[in-house]
């Protein structure tokens, strides 16, 4: 049971999951782009996106293109860390 | 709770995919694709036939202007049909997946492969302008070649044993100078349809 305890909280919803998984192997990924990937609605993505901020997990950049706004996120070094040591669990309990 | 930390991983690995990878790239486009290379080669050796003599060892002879005009036609008129094969199944087939097609990364694949190509179309100008079309096929299955090992880490990693067939076929013809045709028509036209059937099978 101690192995569970490990797993991070944060990362328990799938589109968590998703939003990091997606920012692991990209660099700046934006709302429009990260919806289509992931399937969810906008305030499904904000929300989560928002959550994930609040930890320092990413990083959320609002700029204006023309006099459209546009979101775009991009993973932090904890985030990275955290979501390694995530993965590394996951995987730990698979192969026991 | 196995069930979900499997689910979880799945997951975890096909968002990464999804995201860094065109996994729209049909089997059928490089089969139309490989089709139009295959007629077109032939078509060209037809019509240079007597032009070059296919049975001597090494031997070229200079073509006229119009045969060249002719053959500058016909390469135009393939490349552009087989882009449209490949854009034709790969959208389909983006369509049937639920795909998106134009995102960050078809934009960096594409650059990817227009990089070495640019580079190889401005080699073939400068060919054409010395006259050294011994040279063409060669340099456009070698650049070609560069393009798909290139353009690897955005889509299927196969594509890279495609092109390094292509660049070994490309180093090969520039040795036999004056047989360039039937090493263009493998490259372009054979490789092609049998990467597309592999591809079309493995990833249907």
């Amino acid at each position: 049971m101690s192995l569970i305890s490990g797993l991070n909280k944060e990362f328990e919803s799938r589109v968590r999951l998703g939003i990091m998984s997606v920012l692991m192997v990209n660099d700046w990924v934006d709302f429009t782009e990260m919806k289509n990937l992931l399937q969810v609605t906008d305030g499904n993505l904000a929300s989560h996106s928002t959550a994930l901020e609040k930890n320092e997990y990413i990083e959320i950049k609002k700029e204006f293109v023309g006099k459209k706004p546009r979101t775009s996120y991009k993973i932090t070094e904890a985030g990275k860390l955290a979501f390694q040591q995530h993965l590394a669990f996951l995987e730990k309990i698979m192969r026991q | 709770m196995d069930q979900k930390i499997s689910d979880d991983l799945a997951h975890i690995r096909s968002m990464m995919e999804s995201s860094s990878r065109f996994l729209s790239l049909s089997g059928l486009s490089g089969i139309g694709a490989g089709i139009v290379g295959l007629v077109t080669g032939t078509v060209a050796m037809y019509l240079t036939n007597g032009k070059i003599q296919y049975l001597r060892s090494n031997y070229i002879q200079p073509y006229e202007s119009y045969m060249v005009k002719l053959l500058i036609l016909l390469g135009a008129s393939a490349l552009l049909l087989a882009i449209f094969c490949g854009c034709y199944f790969t959208v389909r087939k983006s369509k049937k997946l639920g795909l998106q097609i134009w995102t960050a990364t078809t934009k960096k694949i594409l650059v990817q492969l227009a990089i070495p190509l640019a580079v190889g179309g401005m080699f073939v100008l400068a060919l054409l302008q010395y006259n050294l079309y011994g040279l063409i096929a060669g340099t456009t299955l070698i650049f070609y070649g560069l393009a798909l090992v290139n353009a690897e880490k955005y889509t299927y990693s196969d594509i890279k044993y495609l092109g390094f067939l292509e660049i070994i076929l490309g180093c090969l013809s520039l040795f036999f100078i004056g047989k360039g045709l039937i090493f263009w028509t493998i490259g372009f036209g054979v490789l092609h349809i049998v990467y597309g059937i592999i591809l079309y099978r493995k990833y249907k």
